[in-house]
């Protein structure tokens, strides 16, 4: 049972109060931790978990409002349940902790089956909120998942200025018929490891994964200043983890694998599209085509990094590149500038 | 002023739940604390500081309602309730609640040992 081993902390400055509650809650069979102000407890919140908060009102330096105002606005800690304990006078003040977000309100003497019971329904709702918010990440970046838990679901978009990725593995077809497919599961994974980690550390986020293909983003749903100089970053960050990898594979006698991607700069909408029942995270707009074109079109080019006009200037000759001309892609009115990375192309 | 020092009732049920060896430990602890928390009151009463005066008085009421001091905490309540208004400045309701804190205490001795 996740009651069993649930810590609860013990905010209260009356020394009598402390020992009482403590006593109280392990008779429940809890662990516990003690503070005896409310800048103390929040100190042991930011410092450890906790699975729930039995918080006293009046108490010197911080009181307990102000413990509950800080917990509302820190996204690490406002899931936390809070209980308050207090003999404080007028009904009033019992609304205003309520409304700061607490659970629930135990006035002072705490009768032990109210403690018990409220302990139990605070720990039930935290426990379905952590296996909420575990599902909600598995499926969606943590990005994505905060900007949900935060805001709520809606569908609709909003413009943002990105650059958007396209990456996938060359021949990957001829690869999987040369492999048993468990092996294929496996390289996938490692590929997947390895392009998260380095799209992650560069402030982008992995909205979409289709076979061995991806399609990243730089600057949704969080803006990022310098998103294109961020996503060319981590592209070649990508190619260099590739070939530590090929090292690995080439000593296990295994074919080496190679990338393409693609990478556009401009305006595009970022939101949630699909129906209230099943929706997903995803960019609309010409940089999301023309980074799909462009990944696709480094096979043609023999290139490893194609990126357009736009975020070729916004490198400002930070990273060096090579224009290949003008290039009509299919779809688009009018012809395209791209540029190679030198740095991205295959040895 | 017919209420009893401590409510034997009140006591007991404490008693039980927590177990006598740690009711008196609690005992003790509040011994301890006690006479600092009537300080506090003064102290708080002598600076003008209305703040420090009711969370005294609030410790000593949740306190009282605990060992089923029923007296003592009506008289810290009071005293939290009115707090530093200058009505109730009055000498004779801090010395009450002084008189009340001392009577408990050797009633809540003599049950902890008993």
């Amino acid at each position: 049972m996740a009651e069993d081993s649930a810590r609860l902390l013990i905010v209260d400055d009356n020394k009598v109060n402390r020992l009482l509650l403590s006593r109280s809650v392990e008779l429940l069979g809890h662990r516990i931790a003690l503070a005896e102000n409310g800048r103390i407890a929040l100190d042991k919140l930011r410092k450890e978990p906790f699975d729930l908060l039995l918080l006293d009102i009046e108490m010197p330096e911080l009181d307990g409002f102000a413990v509950l105002e800080q917990l509302k606005v820190d996204p690490k800690l406002r899931d936390v349940p809070v209980i308050v304990t207090s003999s404080v006078e007028g009904l009033d003040n019992i609304i205003r902790c309520i409304e700061l977000g607490a659970e629930d309100y135990l006035p002072k003497p705490v009768n032990q089956v109210l403690l018990k019971a409220r302990i139990g329904a605070g720990l039930e709702k935290k426990r379905l909120r952590d296996q909420q918010k575990a599902l909600v990440q598995r499926f969606a970046t943590s990005e994505v998942a905060e900007d949900l838990l935060q805001s709520g679901f809606a569908l609709g978009g909003k413009r943002v200025h990105a650059s958007v990725m396209f990456s996938d593995i060359r021949d990957f077809t001829a690869l999987v018929e040369s492999q048993g497919p468990e092996e294929t599961i496996e390289l996938l994974n490692t590929y997947y490891t390895l392009m998260f980690d380095a799209i992650g550390s560069h402030g982008g986020v992995v909205n979409q994964m289709i076979g061995d293909g991806l399609m990243a983003l730089f600057g949704a749903p969080h803006p990022l200043d310098a998103c294109a100089v961020s996503a060319v970053t981590a592209a070649l960050e990508m190619f260099e983890l590739i070939r530590q990898l090929n090292l690995d594979r080439s000593a296990a006698k295994k074919p080496p694998i190679r990338i393409g991607v693609g990478i556009a700069t401009g305006d595009v909408v970022a939101g949630y599209t699909g129906t209230q029942q099943r929706a997903t995270y995803t960019c609309i707009g010409d940089p999301v085509n023309l980074a799909a074109r462009l990944e696709t079109h480094t096979k043609v080019a023999g290139c490893g990094l194609l990126i357009d006009d736009a975020t070729q200037c916004a490198l400002n000759g930070s990273v060096p590149t090579q224009a290949l001309g003008e290039v009509p892609f299919k779809g688009k009115g009018a012809v395209v500038d791209i540029f190679a990375v030198v740095a991205g192309q295959p040895a | 002023m017919d209420k009893v020092v401590i409510d034997w009732a009140v006591y007991a049920e404490l008693r039980d739940r927590t177990g006598a060896e740690f009711v008196a430990e609690l005992v003790d602890t509040f011994l301890e604390e006690g006479p600092g928390m009537l300080a506090e009151l003064r102290g708080a009463r002598a600076d003008g500081n209305p703040e420090r005066f009711r969370r005294a008085a609030h410790s000593l009421k949740t306190n009282g309602n605990t060992f089923g001091a029923l007296k003592l905490a009506a008289l810290a309540r009071a005293l939290e309730l009115k707090g530093l208004d200058p009505e109730y400045r009055d000498e004779a309701a801090l010395a009450a609640l002084e008189a009340e804190y001392a009577r408990a205490a050797v009633e809540l001795k003599t049950l902890r040992n008993g």
